[in-house]
């Protein structure tokens, strides 16, 4: 388990300068962990790049950025060991390397996805069912997605174990992930430290733009995902299966869900077109892309499954909305929505730390 | 823009605060700023914090801070060289500056860590100098100000009491305009090593200095040999002793070292020349520039052991370290046997150590040795053993600009009609020696606001 050695070590050079420093102590979790140590190791250094969410207060605030001999990156040395941490951390590890940087690769695990639905909505349909059921039986449906949830919930747990014993963190309490789970529900960190937001778009410029769209995103995605799991419910508890109606709890999250998502995953989109990619981890630039662009495919997918429905294309648009989401789901371990377990697992190590 | 109303000279804090209260008060203005836009903002971006009275908790400073109480402090580290009526006026008006800055995009934050004894007085810039100096441009571009980047201001025409044009150049080419009125804020010249040899005695061409390598005291040194009033002694300047391994420019914050009260510090030849125990930091802070500037090589050499490593702020670069006091002092190239006899000896002059005590005067001192360590005298016994090379490092100068309270300067007994001064090119003005932390940020936000009010007064009523 080796973390390129020249991003530790870039980012422990750096580091050292703050730490005698000091002047961003104020923007973020990063600086006061860091101001804790006098020493860094690889440990503490992957668990500060986990802290950071390149909100760029810090680069544009620093004295010492180029020309500078000092040279000074830090949203980019830590991004850079973030990338590697997640690469490295994951299970398997080479669907980590594999899948991280590679937009293509993504694409392409997209495409069989689809590929896939439409060979098991010919090869399954089921004469008997309605509505959705009648293109892929619900049987069907559950042999493909329960695994294709339960691997990366599985992945993602031996990740963050491996997480946990990388970065020396002491035992776990649930009272450190509550609160842990607090900072992330509001992005406290994304507000920079005074409240106005980070600089990404637009140079020094602060702006809140980057928290919202972030927010709407993840809000988003939670909507979908209660949509889903409401419907498991009502399916299996209540014996109420799809369809659903309009006013049903499925389709008010589901769609509400689903706007929030692809108007989420567009601005994010645009935002990091915007932004100075020297100052992230531009390896991975490709990667991300894509992987936003997947996260809002879902999003788009599926609205366009709510609005054509009953239609002649349903059966192509199912077939291709949960080609989608069998891709997302299976790439989660190992692409950039794998950032959210990392950050919470952080945060709740942080949280042990301060005690 | 063809001729502005008012031409700004610098892009530190001075400048924009003058640039801002001006564009505000309906004048067009524009900033010549000598360096390139990544190092825009002069010594300003390497600041931290701004030292302001109040009467009672206000934005990240807490209790109160009178005028009497800043004054006397002032007075204390000038010992006595002080304009009182300028002093006074700055501190005054600091009061009401502080809004005035978060106004204008600055913001603070609680004291950093490490420098708990300023929370009353000094409050503390988010993200430090730079994102001061970048709110404040931002602001200034907002409200109109066209700022010029790698635009050198080489002469100001002076007509009897009148600036009559002012020529720079920019990308090779002269340029040459003619404002109503005229904002000098381009610092020191301690950037000009030739010049600060002049000064000190071809000694200061080992200094390291600080901050910015563009304050060059080019307009400070054509507007003096035009007879322009000058205040203060160009032999002074502010110093400090810096990591010897810093950046000859631009080394900044990271290159202080705070380790000397549990050192002992000897020059070239091996040997103490100074009680390293005087006083706590950051109050002793500033004579070790002057004590190494006066030492061969203008170069000293910090030695402590295991013990003492982790009793103060970490240093940028990590410590020479080594098993041996000889071995020491073969990395750091100093002669090996005079280390170990000069150690040995201060270690026979230690005594009783129990009353150590690392952030306040301990009493823990020598007996019989000469120069004497009257605190924190511990044996340095312990090894590892740990050694720094100690340069001298120069802040800014003091020779300047004379002012009067409404930032004007003059010619012979008469104000130049058009010609104001801010910052640390007329901090002389208030200072004639010694520093104050965060009031070089004081005298520049109090005196750049000044500035632009009377120049865009001026200009408005031409
Ligand atoms: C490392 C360091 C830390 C410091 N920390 C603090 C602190 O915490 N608090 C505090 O109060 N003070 C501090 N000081 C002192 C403080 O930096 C100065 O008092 C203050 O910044 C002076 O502001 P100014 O605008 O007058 O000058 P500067 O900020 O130095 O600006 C001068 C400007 O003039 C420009 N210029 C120079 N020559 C020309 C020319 N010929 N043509 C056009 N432009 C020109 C320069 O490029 C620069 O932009 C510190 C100084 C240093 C070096
Ligand atoms: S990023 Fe730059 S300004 Fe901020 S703490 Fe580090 S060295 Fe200092
Ligand atoms: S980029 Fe933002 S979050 Fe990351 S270290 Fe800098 S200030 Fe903190």
């Amino acid at each position: 388990m080796q973390i390129q050695t020249d991003f530790l070590e870039e980012a422990r050079r750096q580091a050292e300068i703050c730490n005698a420093c000091r002047y961003c102590e104020g923007y973020c979790s990063v600086f006061p962990a860091l101001h804790a140590e006098r020493a860094f190791s690889d440990g503490d250094l992957t668990q500060l790049a986990n802290l950071c969410h390149n909100c760029r207060g810090c680069y544009y605030a620093c004295q010492y950025t180029a020309p500078h001999e000092f040279d000074l990156n830090l949203p980019q040395a830590l991004a850079n060991v973030r990338q590697d941490s997640w690469e490295e951390l994951a299970f398997p590890r080479a669907a980590g390397k594999a899948f991280q940087k590679n937009g293509v690769l993504i694409a392409i695990v997209t495409v069989i996805g689809f590929a896939l639905l439409f060979w098991a909505a010919r090869a399954l349909s089921s004469a008997g069912g309605e509505g959705f059921y009648a293109v892929l039986s619900h049987n069907a449906m559950v042999a493909i997605f329960l695994p294709a949830f339960l691997f990366p919930l599985f992945s993602i747990a031996v990740s963050l174990r491996r997480y946990w014993r990388r970065v020396d963190a002491g035992p776990f309490e649930p009272a450190h992930l509550v609160k842990a789970l607090k900072q992330a529900a509001n992005m406290r960190n994304l507000k920079g430290g005074h409240g106005d937001g980070c600089n990404f778009e637009d140079e020094d410029r602060f702006t809140h733009a980057r928290r919202a769209v972030h927010q709407a995103v993840m809000y988003g995605f939670l909507l979908c995902f209660a949509s889903t799991s409401v419907a498991t419910v009502m399916h299996y508890v209540f014996n109420m299966p799809a369809p659903y109606g309009l006013l049903s709890l499925p389709k008010l999250l589901g769609v509400s869900g689903g706007l929030l998502l692809v108007v989420g995953c567009f601005e994010m989109i645009r935002l990091k077109l915007r932004s100075d990619r020297s100052l992230g981890a531009t390896a991975a630039f490709g990667g991300e892309m894509a992987f936003v662009g997947l996260l809002g495919f879902v999003g788009f997918s599926g609205l366009a499954l709510y609005a054509l429905g009953q239609t002649t294309v349903m059966p192509t648009l199912l077939a291709i909305h949960l080609g989608a989401v069998l891709a997302f789901f299976l790439l989660t371990p190992f692409s950039k929505m794998a950032h959210g377990f990392y950050r919470l697992a952080a945060l709740t190590a942080e949280a042990g730390r301060k005690g | 823009m063809t001729s502005p109303d008012i031409a700004i000279i610098g892009g530190g804090n001075a400048a924009l605060c003058a640039a801002i209260t001006a564009v505000e008060a309906g004048a067009r203005v524009l900033i010549l700023e000598t360096a390139p836009k990544s190092y825009r903002g002069g010594n300003s971006r390497h600041t931290r914090n701004f030292r302001c009275m109040h009467h009672g908790p206000l934005g990240p400073l807490v209790d109160s801070y009178t005028e009497e109480e800043y004054l006397a402090d002032l007075m204390k580290v000038t010992g006595g060289k002080t304009d009182e009526g300028l002093a006074r006026l700055a501190i005054r008006t600091s009061e009401e500056c502080l809004p005035w800055m978060e106004e204008h995009g600055v913001r603070f934050q609680p004291s950093l860590s490490g420098t708990l004894s300023l929370a009353r007085t000094n409050a503390f810039f988010l993200g430090g100098g730079k994102s001061l100096v970048n709110a404040y441009y931002r602001t200034a571009e907002k409200l109109g100000v066209q700022v010029e980047y790698e635009a050198a201001v080489t002469h100001l025409e002076l007509d009897e009491d009148r600036v009559t044009r002012i020529d720079y150049t920019q990308n090779g080419q002269m340029h040459t305009i003619a404002p109503k009125s005229v904002v000098v804020a381009s610092g020191g010249f301690q950037a000009d090593t030739d010049w600060l040899a002049r000064a000190w005695g071809p000694a200061a061409k080992n200094f390291l200095i600080r901050g910015t390598p563009y304050n060059r005291g080019v307009v400070l040194a054509d507007l003096l040999d035009q007879g322009i009033e000058q205040v203060g002694d160009p032999t002074q300047c502010h110093a400090v002793a810096i990591d010897g391994r810093a950046p000859k420019f631009d080394g900044g914050i990271v290159t202080r070292l705070d380790c000397v009260p549990f050192s002992i510090v000897v020059n070239k030849d091996a040997q103490r020349f100074y009680d390293e125990g005087e006083d706590v930091w950051p109050k002793r802070y500033a004579i070790w520039g002057r004590l190494v500037a006066a030492q061969p090589d203008q170069v000293g050499y910090v030695i402590i052991d295991a013990k003492s490593l982790e009793l103060f702020m970490p240093s940028v670069f990590p410590p020479i370290k080594a098993d041996t006091l000889e071995e020491l002092a073969d990395k750091m190239g100093l002669p090996a046997d005079a280390l170990v006899q000069t150690v040995s000896e201060f270690n026979d002059a230690c005594g009783d150590t129990s009353g150590f005590h690392p952030t306040e005067l301990d009493g823990v001192t020598t007996t019989g040795l000469n120069p004497p360590k009257t605190n924190w005298a511990r044996p340095i016994t312990e090894p590892p053993f740990y050694g720094y090379s100690l340069r001298t490092g120069v802040t800014f100068t003091y020779l300047g600009l004379k002012v009067d309270e409404h930032a004007q300067c003059s010619v012979g007994n008469r104000p130049v009609t058009n010609l104001w001064a801010a910052g640390e090119t007329m901090a002389g003005s208030i200072l004639g020696q010694g520093y104050l932390a965060g009031f070089g940020m004081t005298i520049g936000t109090v005196f750049g606001r000044i500035a632009g009010k009377e120049a865009a007064a001026h200009a408005n009523s031409n």
